[in-house]
């Protein structure tokens, strides 16, 4: 009976493994220079490359975070340090409430917030719903990593005549660092896979993306159009860019944990 | 920065120094108003995403009402539209992910709470967060190339020869359909439902193991009989948490379940799930009546993951609860 | 952390400004029908124009018409024209009409996946309704082996594949299906999404023809050049004339014989089913779909100067791709209607 649960470990990990080997043998022939630096072809062309949406999804990223982590963080200290019981509540409800929203649903919500009013699929549609998606983990693990800090490095500041404010920047944040790095890396790799919320805010471009107000290409989407169509040549690509996004996904989740296994909130004399 | 030696603001202005004070006191208000303010933007946009859903879905809320629950015909021609083939996908491949997911990933998170050597736990451990931020739209991927092929040529055939007596294995191997879908989905929660539980279980406290053992229980019997039963309020609360990612999966459902509405005894059937239905049709759902019934689908959808998360954070809250209370509870 | 924050926000200024460098973007959506033609199109076009793009997102002819309604992107693109209802929307919506330019013509081909069957097989009227209404459901159904003697079809169950969205291939497939059987005009009509009796869905024209291409025993609709490309076998059709015909730039040529001469003014015409003895019966023009009025003076030039090129020059790349050339008298129609884009 153990040695079922071992089993049971076994094949869950083993998955892992599966996945990036079917990807790497598939995909890792495809990954050459034209695939970085091309624009796709024509329908049926052979030798595209995915550049504009490697672009793309930098420029969504981009502005997610610089939508979502301000909102997170600052928002975090004010539930750490500024609030009450009643408010506190209240927003971490909603933000839970929020991280529970399927990503198919919040791309309708940007549909109708950005794009139906300025008629215009976006990049910055895109951004803003992405953004959405990264604000609640960024809150509450922020806020976590906040409240463990230790009491007597708050009250030592204080002692030494710091107003709130001051303290909060030069003492409580920088003990906090790590964690919060932690916090925004995953939640950055979390929403840098997601394809149902472009699908109806950044649409897809052929070329690149002028601005932030246009139409973009971005990986995962290209991913999915690629993968269920019928030619040979996207399907390789599809593979490829598999590759890279999942490479790149695991590579922030594997930095995150390290950076947070070195110490949280280690006290800097 | 302050040279005179002032405790808490509030204990009272000292003489000299409440131009100071009020100096530090008005950088403080403006940190706690700015903060506030990004802290309100949260609770404001997701209200605010609740209305929208709401008044998005007006038109056929008044138009069918319940009826749209329970009427089956998605016609854009004609007007008509009802939910029961998507919410029927949605619910089927959620229970076929969580039949296969829930003993597969208990029985995982039992090894590496109770049995694995703390360094093996916290390696695989590593593993299986990993696998959970694979992105859908992969799992997708590997679903049409790997998935589909093999329940087509292996699988379904296999179960048709065994088990055809039964309605649920009966019908032609399309390859895609509910049950592909059903174990796409099945390894894409089992990572939530694992690291959840072993958390849970390694929360259970050291006596009552203890206690089982003393009694002259084996390690599985204080393992089967006294742990996982201690804990079994988190591991639902796990288990609903997975409930909730599986009823929300758009990519990878939509690439293999075959996108089609029908609501078949057979899990080999081609079916959709709300939000496959919403991927394919928002662009073009023309209409207002279509359009609208699509957000009224993602308005459902809310709702169901709104719950089952709730539910999941109390029964997991309480069990932490639980292990870390009186020890007597 | 305050000079990094700086750093970001100059980032961004230069990503913003040098992407952001002249170019005129246009944005457009519709039909996969096409997609190929119009990939090749816009991307031929901007080789001659460095300055303009023109994106063009193939998400269904249903999402082409949608958009283009509510003006999220500049034009649209349809296989299926806009009825009345839906013209008479826009024309309410914005204050001014919107225009069909046809642009080239094209096939609907039944492609099939049948292991063991490289054969060319010819579909009966009975057989195709049949298939798609879900009452023949096996490969060696008499009304199929019928008219393929000499082709040894398996008793394996048909699988149908169609499309899951809203698509002007489906709507020049049903349209002729309703024409050639009383049961489908009855039973699921003519449109760009039906409720389908059987079947899996695809995704655009790419995803039936993966679809097909990996099921084994499957049939589904696409357009001519998807089959081809993928190396896929079609089949005959049987046209009005009672002869089988296959998809080629001659039987859709002449398919479209009769309607070159009494097009009407807005250029919406079907040419399903069409009569002559080597016309290919499930044809169909494609349609660019114009506001008739542009507030932005450069994008309506650009637009204009599209349409001109595509009538000229642009013909000239239809045949590579196996969709025909339009012909010679709709060209003039069009290009004296070009002036109505204001």
């Amino acid at each position: 009976m153990l040695a079922m649960t071992g089993v049971c470990a076994l094949v869950a990990v083993s998955v892992l493994f599966l996945i990036l080997g079917y990807l790497v043998y598939h995909g890792g022939a495809s990954i050459n220079w034209n695939f970085f630096t091309k624009l796709p072809t024509p329908v049926g062309e052979i030798g595209g490359g995915m550049a504009n949406a490697i672009v793309g999804s930098g420029k969504l990223l981009l502005l997610a975070t610089l939508i979502g982590v301000p909102i997170g963080f600052f928002g975090a200290i004010y539930l750490a340090e500024f609030s009450g019981g009643t408010v506190a509540f209240i927003v971490r409800y909603a933000a839970d409430l929020l991280n529970g929203v399927p990503s198919i649903v919040i791309g309708i919500f940007a549909f109708i917030l950005v794009v139906h009013p300025f008629k215009q699929f976006s990049t910055f549609a895109g951004g803003f719903a992405l953004g959405l998606m990264m604000i609640p983990v960024t809150l509450r693990s922020t806020e976590e990593f906040l409240r463990a800090v230790p009491r007597a490095l708050r009250e030592a500041a204080m002692a030494l005549g710091a107003s709130k404010w001051k303290t909060i920047v030069s003492v409580i944040v920088p003990a906090a660092y790590r964690g919060i790095l932690t916090a925004i890396l995953l939640a950055f790799a979390r929403v840098a896979g997601e394809t149902a919320p472009l699908l109806f805010t950044a649409l897809g471009n052929r070329f690149w993306s002028p601005g932030w107000n246009q139409p973009t290409a971005a990986l995962p989407e290209m991913i999915y159009r690629y993968a269920i169509s019928p030619y040979d040549d996207w399907n390789r690509q599809a593979w490829a860019a598999g590759l890279v996004l999942l490479g790149l996904i695991l590579i922030i989740n594997i930095v995150a944990r390290a950076i947070l296994s070195r110490g949280i909130a280690v006290p800097r004399t | 920065m302050a040279t005179t030696t002032t405790t808490v603001p509030s204990a009272g202005p000292l003489a000299g120094s409440r131009s100071f004070l009020s100096r530090l006191r008005q950088g403080d208000e403006i940190a706690r108003m700015i903060t506030f303010l990004f802290a309100a933007s949260v609770v404001l946009v997701t209200v605010l995403l609740v209305f929208e859903l709401w008044q998005g879905s007006a038109l056929p809320r008044h138009k069918f009402g319940f009826n749209f629950f329970r009427t089956s015909v998605w016609d854009p021609i004609f007007g008509q539209f009802g939910a029961l083939p998507f919410i029927y996908g949605t619910l089927v491949t959620a229970a076929v992910s969580l039949l296969i997911a829930v003993p597969l990933g208990i029985g995982a998170a039992i090894f590496l709470a109770e049995l694995a050597p703390a360094r093996v736990s916290d390696t695989l451990e590593f593993f299986i967060d990993l696998l959970a931020a694979v992105p859908s739209v992969i799992y997708g991927v590997l679903g049409i190339f790997i998935v589909v092929p093999l329940m087509r040529q292996y699988i379904q055939p296999a179960l048709k020869h065994s088990l055809g007596f039964l309605p649920l294995f009966q019908g032609p191997a399309y390859g895609v359909g509910f049950l592909t879908a059903g174990i796409v989905l099945a390894i894409m929660v089992i990572p939530y439902i694992i690291s959840v539980s072993r958390e849970v279980l390694l929360s259970v406290p050291r006596d009552q193991r203890e206690a089982a053992l003393s009694l002259g229980a084996t390690r599985w019997e204080s393992t089967w009989k006294v742990v996982v039963p201690f804990a079994r309020a988190g591991i639902f609360g796990s288990i609903f948490l997975a409930l909730a990612r599986a009823l929300g999966e758009t990519m990878a459902v939509t690439m293999v379940i075959g996108n089609t509405p029908t609501i078949s005894a057979s899990l080999f059937s081609p079916g959709y799930s709300i939000a496959a239905v919403i991927a394919n049709e928002f662009t073009e759902a023309v209409g207002d009546l279509h359009t609208q019934s699509l957000i009224e689908l993602a308005l459902v959808l809310f709702i169901l993951t709104f719950i089952l998360n709730g539910v999941a954070r109390l029964l997991i809250v309480a069990t932490s609860q639980r292990g870390s209370g009186m020890g007597n509870v | 952390m305050k000079r990094l924050s700086g750093m970001l926000l100059v980032v961004l200024a230069v990503a913003g400004i040098l992407w952001a460098d002249g170019v005129l973007s246009i944005t457009g959506a519709g039909a996969t029908f096409p997609y190929p033609m119009y990939s090749k199109w816009f991307d031929e076009y901007h080789k001659k124009n460095g300055n303009l793009e023109i994106n063009y997102q193939s998400i269904g002819s249903g999402g082409g018409i949608r958009q283009v309604t509510e003006g999220t992107v500049d034009f649209g693109a349809t296989d299926g024209p806009m009825n009345d209802d839906q013209l008479k929307a826009y024309q309410d919506k914005h204050g001014f009409g919107i225009l069909h330019f046809p642009t080239v013509l094209g096939a609907d081909v039944p492609t099939y996946n049948i292991p063991g069957v490289d054969a060319e097989l010819s579909f009966t009227q009975e057989a195709i309704s049949g298939i798609f209404l879900g009452r023949i459901t096996k490969w060696n159904d008499p009304a199929i082996t019928g008219s393929n003697k000499g082709v040894s079809l398996p008793a394996n169950d048909i699988v149908v594949v169609h499309r899951s969205e809203g698509s002007g291939t489906t709507y020049i497939w049903t349209d002729y299906l309703s024409k050639i059987s009383e049961e489908w005009k009855t039973k699921v009509g003519k449109g760009a999404s039906v409720n389908w009796p059987v079947g899996l869905g695809g995704k655009g024209n790419e995803g039936v023809t993966g679809t097909v291409k990996n099921t084994p025993n499957s049939i589904g609709y696409v357009e001519l050049i998807y089959a081809i490309q993928n190396k896929m076998p079609y089949g005959r059709v049987k046209n009005s004339s009672g002869a089988f015909v296959k998809a080629d730039l001659a039987s859709v040529t002449a398919a479209a014989a009769g309607a070159a001469k009494e097009m009407p003014d807005d250029f919406r015409v079907s040419i399903t089913d069409a009569p002559g003895k080597t016309a290919y019966p499930i044809s169909s023009f494609t349609w660019l779909l114009v506001p008739a009025k542009f507030s932005d003076a450069k994008k309506r030039d650009a637009i204009k100067g599209f349409v001109k090129w595509m009538l000229a020059d642009g013909q000239n790349y239809a045949e590579a791709l196996s969709y025909a050339k339009l012909p010679k008298e709709v060209v003039a129609k069009e290009l004296k209607a070009i002036d109505q884009i204001q």
